[in-house]
């Protein structure tokens, strides 16, 4: 084998070992910022500060009987966790991480990341279909159509990156922020992205797939142990990536101002971004309730679109005329 | 702050008894209604009078729709089996079916009397006359097994569809221990499975229309957002809905059966679970009908502390209230915050009481204890903190814009059909009608208490919550009134029946050692007679019916519960919303399934 070759494989071992892990941490570190942003504790009991909650609560979920429905699709109920989670995982090839970290500068980065996206909305859908239970159905009803309809200008807001850096690669994206963020000009793209970022790892206030307090637990409610497991941690991959990504389109990825840079390494820089975004995302669930489903969509089609459209035009505009 | 004077202080008298039959007997002159007697002994200022049964529909469209302040609320309707009275009036039958309908125009009540003899239990329905009788009429059909002629669907609604035998009735047991033991076999579990089961044609339901299926959905009776044991059953197009079916039952514990079994001293505890969130406020009600029939009048001390307590778990029941309808919007926080504020109240209630929830603390002619020493302090302490935190959920909750989206509008209701359908409390109030039991017929000197009754003006989920906040407001404004006004005296009257009676006089007297002696062994003989005494109750308006035989126990115990009639008018408020909607709605109705199946 040659050894770039060997040396990719590594890479890629290393970046699962390190991101299921981190999802595993994040579902930690989000019920102690919400315990503390709601006056509580949060679990504190299982090691220091109960950082060992994820790891209990994992081997709880390894213990559990893996059940599957006896009036479900069974192929498909087991095969639509799975797509979840691969999906996300599959988006993280083309995050450039440092200089030297990164599986694949894809020169369709932003495309292939917007496939990947659209692709995990089957897990959802054929979660709810599988199922065969009517809480399921709605759930998986409400995960198409939302899902759907926040794809769409999810897609036309980063057009605007793509327009001023004239590459979808999102190592050349990130480079090219070296002069001054893209955030400075596309402030309205970020924000569009950001919504539908949310809508699309479907967290409070666009959790409507699975929606507790109407659902019960949506999607997925016929779920439990591993397989159940395998959407929590698609969750929270999305949670990361969304964020990952964010900061790559718009906050110069693992760039900093002059002396900011040399005072850490350019890893941890962008680390410290994404946890910026998740806490964002934590505070989010705890602050906002959560809008009705016709809302959400009309929210997206006729505030979010036309937002979108304006956006990508203006910066068209700015940039034939030589402002940007 | 104005100063509370007990003294000055009157309870609501219902005046007019004579006329009422009088105006009824003009209009339809071949009426024959017959008067209450003496032996019956009704001490509540209700006007009552019996009347024939083939006679009843023509009585009830008089009092419905031709009186010219008709009658327009159907408060209460229930039945007593007869067949074990003691003291009897001559022309008592086997069963007696009590309607209790009130005029809010006239501010008064009447109650009708029908007998049924055992050989014939049949009587006509008036669901025409009064919607809301639908629900109790099937009550009464579970737990009697008196048939209403030309009812919608006159089914069992608080026992199992596969029950057998009507509860209620005096032949039916009422300990464990007098019936053979309960088995569930996997046959009958099989049959009991089989009859939750929900049959749409049995409801009038179609199953599809020209163009559509519908999915009936199955809400609860576990589910996170129905507050307890109901179940309602969707009919549903996509995500919007046709129609509904509330299902209770599931939470039913036979609580007027227990009744009369259980002392009257011994059923303090018992009136606790019943608004399981209204702690003392369901010893109010039960303890001042007990001692309305006993004839015990409350010292001035007793009564500003049982106001008192009582506006607090007013306070620790709307605190609930807005914390979980946040939640069922989606809001995870305010919940949190909210608890400790009921928290801080619960430790009040602990010093007072010993007890949180639950504390049982009223007892017949005062309370249990004396406040504790240095219970200003806490008290003044919460009065000037909670004003404080309810500013800052405004901001959080109320002026959530998502959050106004979702509410407001939501779930609206008239004020004519609240009372069509027998709302009571913050939900009538919220369609902007102001009826407070506390200022239109004060009880226990909430007269002398200055406080302003909220309204709303549009009666959707939005201002059901908005009128809550206010009136917890309101109920600072009463306990600083209290706190500042307690009067010195004793905290429980000297009467021989009060439980249990002046310590210093049983040592020295043996008639006050007699009865101290009886009341604590078999508890006190209450005078036979009949009552109805209700409070404004966190939920709404709830009331004791009691029916005493001169004995130990209670002969009827019948408790008129807010939250039975609330979930009675889903059907029609949820027409044609979403599911969102539906939760939105459940969670501003603010009902406790223990409070509707009690």
């Amino acid at each position: 084998m040659m050894p770039e070759q060997f040396w990719k494989i590594l890479e890629i071992t290393i970046m699962l070992a390190l991101l299921i892990p981190i999802a595993a941490t994040l579902v930690w570190v989000e019920r102690r910022m919400i315990g503390i942003w709601q006056d509580r504790h949060g679990p504190n009991r299982v090691g220091p500060f109960g950082i060992l909650q994820s790891l209990a609560d994992l081997l709880k979920i390894l213990g559990k009987e893996d059940w599957i429905p006896p009036f479900s699709d069974k192929i498909v109920f087991v095969l639509a966790p799975v797509i979840g989670a691969v999906c996300v995982l599959m988006s993280f090839a083309v995050v450039p991480f440092s200089p030297s970290i990164g599986v694949s500068d894809l020169n369709i980065g932003i495309l292939f990341f917007l496939a990947m996206a659209s692709l995990s909305v089957y897990s959802v859908v054929l979660a709810g279909w599988a199922s065969n239970s009517k809480y399921a159905m709605l759930g998986g009803m409400r995960a198409a159509a939302q899902t759907v309809s926040y794809e769409v200008f999810m897609g036309l807001s980063v057009m605007g990156v793509v327009l001023l850096t004239g590459t979808f690669n999102l190592r050349e994206i990130v480079l090219a922020q070296t002069d001054g963020w893209l955030i400075q000009s596309q402030f309205l793209g970020f924000f569009i992205f950001l919504v539908a970022g949310i809508a699309e790892s479907h967290r409070l206030p666009f959790d409507l797939p699975e929606a507790e307090t109407e659902l019960t637990a949506g999607f997925h409610t016929e779920y439990s142990g591993l397989k159940f497991a395998l959407f929590f941690l698609g969750e929270y991959l999305s949670v990361t990536l969304i964020s990952a990504m964010s900061v790559v389109l718009f906050f110069g990825g693992w760039l900093m101002p002059a002396p900011l840079d040399t005072w850490l390494p350019p890893l941890v820089w962008f680390i410290i971004k994404i946890m910026g975004f998740v806490m964002f995302f934590i505070l989010l669930r705890t602050s906002l309730p959560r809008p009705r489903f016709d809302q959400l969509l009309a929210f997206g089609w006729k505030v979010m679109l036309p937002l979108a459209l304006f956006n990508l035009l203006v910066t068209a505009a700015l940039k034939l005329s030589g402002v940007l | 702050m104005p100063n509370v004077d007990l003294k000055e202080s009157k309870d609501w008298q219902m005046d007019s008894d004579i006329s009422i039959i009088d105006e009824i007997t003009t209009l339809s002159s071949d009426l024959n209604l017959t008067a209450v007697t003496a032996v019956e002994n009704i001490v509540d200022d209700i006007c009552t009078f019996w009347v024939d049964k083939n006679q009843l529909v023509q009585l009830m469209q008089v009092v419905r729709h031709d009186l010219t302040h008709p009658f327009d609320m159907c408060f209460d309707l229930t039945a007593i089996d007869e067949t074990e009275r003691q003291h009897k009036a001559a022309h008592l039958q086997d069963f007696t079916v009590s309607y209790h309908l009130r005029s809010y125009e006239r501010n008064i009540d009447i109650r009708i009397k029908v007998g049924l003899s055992s050989a014939d239990k049949h009587l006509e329905s008036i669901c025409a006359f009064w919607s809301n009788a639908n629900w109790y009429e099937r009550e009464v059909w579970d737990m009697f097994g008196i048939v209403f002629d030309n009812h919608p669907y006159l089914t069992r609604i608080l026992m199992p569809q596969t029950w057998q035998g009507h509860p209620l009735l005096k032949t039916h047991p009422a300990r464990a221990t007098e019936m053979e033991p309960f088995t569930l076999p996997p046959y009958q579990q099989d049959k009991e499975q089989a009859a939750l089961q929900f049959d749409p044609e049995a409801w009038g339901m179609k199953r599809q229309d020209d163009n559509n299926d519908f999915m009936f959905l199955n809400l609860g009776p576990n589910h996170p957002s129905v507050h307890g044991a109901f179940r309602i059953v969707l009919q549903m197009d996509g995500e919007e809905i046709v129609d509904c079916v509330p299902d209770i039952g599931y939470h039913h514990r036979g609580a007027e059966k227990m009744g009369e079994r259980q002392s009257w001293h011994s059923y303090i505890p018992y009136t606790d679970r019943i608004d399981n969130l209204g702690g003392v406020m369901n010893n109010f009600t039960y303890v001042m009908a007990v001692e309305k029939l006993a004839g015990i009048t409350v010292p001035d001390r007793a009564k500003v502390i049982r106001i008192m307590t009582s506006e607090m778990f007013r306070i620790l029941s709307h605190l609930l209230f807005y914390g979980t309808f946040a939640q069922d919007l989606g809001a995870l926080s305010p919940i949190f915050y909210m608890f400790i504020d009921r928290e801080k109240l619960f430790g009040i209630i602990e010093a007072f009481t010993g007890a949180r929830m639950h504390p049982s603390w009223f007892r017949i002619g005062g309370i249990a204890q004396d406040l504790p020493k240095g219970w200003e302090v806490l008290v003044r302490d919460y009065v000037n903190y909670l004003p404080k935190r309810l500013d800052e959920y405004e901001k959080m909750v109320m002026k959530n814009s998502i959050l106004k989206a979702r509410t407001i509008d939501i779930g609206a209701y008239s004020t004519q059909e609240a009372i069509e359908w027998g709302v009571t409390g913050p939900g009538l109030r919220a369609t902007g009608y102001s009826w407070d039991l506390r200022k239109q017929r004060p009880y226990s000197g909430y007269d002398q208490f200055d406080f302003e009754v909220p309204t709303g003006n549009k009666g959707d989920c939005y201002d059901r919550c908005r009128v809550r906040i206010e009136e917890m407001r309101q109920s600072i404004r009463i306990i600083e009134q209290c706190l500042n006004n307690m009067p010195e005296g004793p905290y429980k009257a000297e009467h021989p029946q009060t439980t249990p009676p002046v310590k210093s006089k049983t040592m020295q007297d043996i008639d006050s050692l007699i009865p101290h002696f009886i009341n604590v062994s078999w508890g006190p003989t209450i005078p036979a007679g009949e009552v109805f005494m209700s409070v404004e109750a966190t939920k709404g308006i709830m009331g004791y019916h009691l029916i005493s035989d001169g004995s130990t126990m209670s002969y009827r115990t019948r408790i008129r519960t807010p939250s039975f009639p609330h979930l009675q008018m889903l059907p029609l408020i949820s027409k044609g919303q979403m599911v969102a909607d539906l939760i939105a709605t459940l969670g501003s109705v603010d009902y406790v399934m223990a409070d509707v199946d009690r």
